[in-house]
């Protein structure tokens, strides 16, 4: 069979050359960059599972801007009415529950496709040159989407939404210097109220929306660099690739599919999983609930935050586990991208991830007795590896690189 | 440029020669994907759709006995505006004056604006008190209600502040102004003879208010 050869794109603009698309091309090319992009655009052929989750983060972001445009509109933001507002949608509003259903779930789902895609760039060295700015805007995007997440968790006005953001401006507030200025500014008031209230709600999808700018400047860096692969060596011609379309679309409509399949399977049969119950009592200021946790995906933060004995220390420690990420270009020097060819390295992350796993499992048991101890031992292996192991290990497998053959220029091993 | 044989061509075959089933996957997955995207707008349609609560469909008392004759009340039934009037003898002579009727779009109240037991010269169930929708047939404004002036053999009426319309105390609406119909008479019941209840019919009436010309 034949398909267009991937890597002759100056020949697209001759399919539209007439007519309506002719006269497009002339004027905004789109036709054209669509077909460049999207259609021949050249993928290594051999990308596994783990690349379907930029395609499923993309769509799960459609889905939660479409489900909260249309909560929004039956959404009030006071002190008031947001709990009872929040409960008509669920009870009163038809079809409510399936779109705040689908915007809690898409909510947690999404953090989960964020961490898996963010392991896959871990764990194959899409951080590297080229990838370097795709991994920052990567996570500028973490932060945008977690702030995000954690503003609509304020929405309903739950007990845990109330004690949520009492922690969480009470922890800025402990900030040296700034701190409490920033507090006020942030609270906007003595206390948590219809003021608070009203700017979460609006911080909430004012980002939402910046995420979706944010993530086209993510894309583009895609279509700069293209993608890598499990390999960690880019493709050395046509022979290496296939074009986006029919092969990618079809393996990221699949990919779509069985994440469809899970995100039900949770919406319709397991909604208790990821809601907590305690989140369906009306804030009440004058009475915290007993096991107040944050959302699952904050938990290995939040246990952070638990095992450093100091009120600053903790939020320092919390912050400092997503800044370390945006140095990791800088601080893994070795010219070997996947870790499938890095056996210290691969060690190494399979330790990152119960580290994070145990950090997570310390947030919700609390950091006393043996969490504790748990807790500061998994928070020093994580930044350990970023600091040093990675460090360590990038300079030997640089050095043996070089000893083997030291004509091997850098970056393409 | 070479590609891997493709499995679900038979080798030998040339694709164009077969095109049916890589046709048939591709409609089928075009019409799962169109019929799944169309599955998953129904909750935001639904959403979209008006919710009348039951609450505003409850009846409302009134009660009359504070209006003197020649005042006028406006209270609200089912988020509209309702005034009621309580008509004096001299202005009940006027609504049956014959030369004045000439002046009206509408004077035997032919169109569909009021129940069948409302259909008469005084347009409501008993003379001295009228009932009407305070919403102006033209555009939906609000008319005023204008107390008679002191002169000699003057009288109120309703005058509409958007575009001019008037209405006589029996609601009908006055030629040469845009307004086309008479104002609405809602359903209602007299309990006693000072209280008054919006949105209930008398006894072996059947009317409802959703069906009249216009609002
Ligand atoms: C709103 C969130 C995000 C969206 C919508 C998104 C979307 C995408 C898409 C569509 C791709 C290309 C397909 C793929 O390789 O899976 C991609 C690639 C990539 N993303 Fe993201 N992404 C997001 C967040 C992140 C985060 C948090 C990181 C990590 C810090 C990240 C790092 C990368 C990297 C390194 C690649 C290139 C991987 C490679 O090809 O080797 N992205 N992203
Ligand atoms: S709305 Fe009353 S005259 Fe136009």
């Amino acid at each position: 069979m034949k398909h267009p050869e991937t890597q002759d794109h100056t020949s697209a603009p001759a399919a539209f050359s007439g007519g309506f698309a002719g006269w497009m091309e002339q004027r905004l090319p789109i036709f054209s960059a669509f077909r460049k992009e999207y259609v021949d655009f050249p993928m290594p052929r051999n990308l596994n599972w783990l690349w379907n989750f930029g395609a499923i983060l993309v769509v799960v972001l459609l889905l939660m801007l479409a489900t909260g445009t249309f909560l929004a509109m039956n959404y009030t933001p006071t002190s008031a009415e947001a709990f009872f507002s929040t409960e008509a949608i669920d009870r009163q509003l038809s079809g409510g529950w399936l779109l705040r259903g689908m915007h809690v779930t898409g909510a947690s789902l999404f953090l989960a496709a964020l961490y898996i895609h963010l392991f896959r760039g871990l764990y194959y060295g899409s951080y590297k040159a080229p990838r370097e700015l795709l991994w920052l805007s990567g996570l500028v995007l973490l932060v945008m989407v977690m702030g995000t997440a954690f503003a609509g968790y304020v929405l309903p006005w739950g007990q845990m939404s109330y004690w949520g953001a009492d922690v969480m401006t009470k922890a800025v507030g402990a900030i040296p210097v700034v701190g409490s200025a920033l507090e006020h500014v942030l609270t906007g008031g003595d206390h948590l109220g219809d003021v608070f209230l009203h700017r979460v709600f609006v911080l909430h999808f004012i980002m939402a929306f910046l995420v979706v700018g944010v993530v086209g400047l993510h894309v583009a860096c895609v279509h700069i660099t293209k993608s890598g692969n499990p390999l960690g060596r880019e493709p050395k011609g046509p022979q290496d690739t296939l074009p986006f379309h029919p092969y990618y679309t079809s393996k990221d409509l699949i990919g779509l599919i069985v994440f469809a399949m899970v995100f039900s399977a949770l919406l319709f049969f397991w909604p208790g999983l990821l809601t907590e119950p305690a989140n369906y009592a009306p804030a009440d200021p004058l009475h915290t609930p007993a096991d107040i946790e944050p959302e699952w995906y904050f938990l290995p933060f939040y246990g952070l935050l638990q095992s450093v004995p100091s009120k600053f220390g903790g939020l320092l420690a919390a912050a400092s586990a997503i800044l370390v990420l945006f140095a990791l270009p800088w601080l893994d020097q070795s010219p070997v991208r996947s870790a499938r060819f890095r056996p210290a390295c691969r060690l190494g992350l399979a330790g990152l991830v119960m580290a994070f796993i145990l950090l997570a499992a310390v947030g919700k048991h609390h950091a006393t007795g043996e969490w504790m101890l748990i807790g500061r031992l998994a928070g020093l292996y994580y930044f350990g590896f970023f600091l040093v192991l990675l460090p360590l290990v990038s300079r030997r497998e640089k050095a043996q690189l070089q000893a083997a053959s030291p004509t091997t220029s850098e970056g393409d091993a | 440029m070479t590609h891997p044989t493709d499995p679900t061509t038979a080798p030998g075959q040339d694709e164009s020669t077969v095109p049916g089933r890589r046709d048939f996957l591709g409609m089928v997955t075009t019409a799962g994907t169109v019929t799944g995207l169309a599955a998953c707008a129904i909750p935001f349609v639904e959403s979209l759709k008006p919710q009348d609560s039951a609450a505003a469909h409850q009846p409302v008392e009134v009660d009359l006995s504070k209006l003197a004759p020649g005042q006028q009340m406006t209270t609200v039934w089912q988020g509209k505006p309702v005034f009621i009037l309580r008509r004096t003898p001299e202005e009940l002579a006027r609504l049956q004056n014959a030369a004045l009727n000439e002046t009206l779009r509408d004077a035997q109240s032919e169109a569909l604006q009021q129940p069948p037991y409302a259909r008469n010269w005084h347009r409501s169930v008993v003379p001295e008190y009228g009932v009407y929708v305070g919403i102006c047939t033209h555009l939906g404004c609000v008319p005023a209600y204008m107390p008679p002036t002191p002169a000699p053999d003057q009288t109120g009426f309703y005058a509409c502040p958007c575009h001019g319309s008037h209405f006589d105390l029996a609601g009908r609406v006055l030629k040469g102004a845009p307004a086309p119909y008479n104002l609405p008479v809602p359903p209602y019941v007299m309990p006693t003879p000072t209280t008054l209840r919006l949105g209930e019919n008398p006894k072996g009436e059947t009317f409802d208010f959703s069906t009249i010309e216009q609002i």
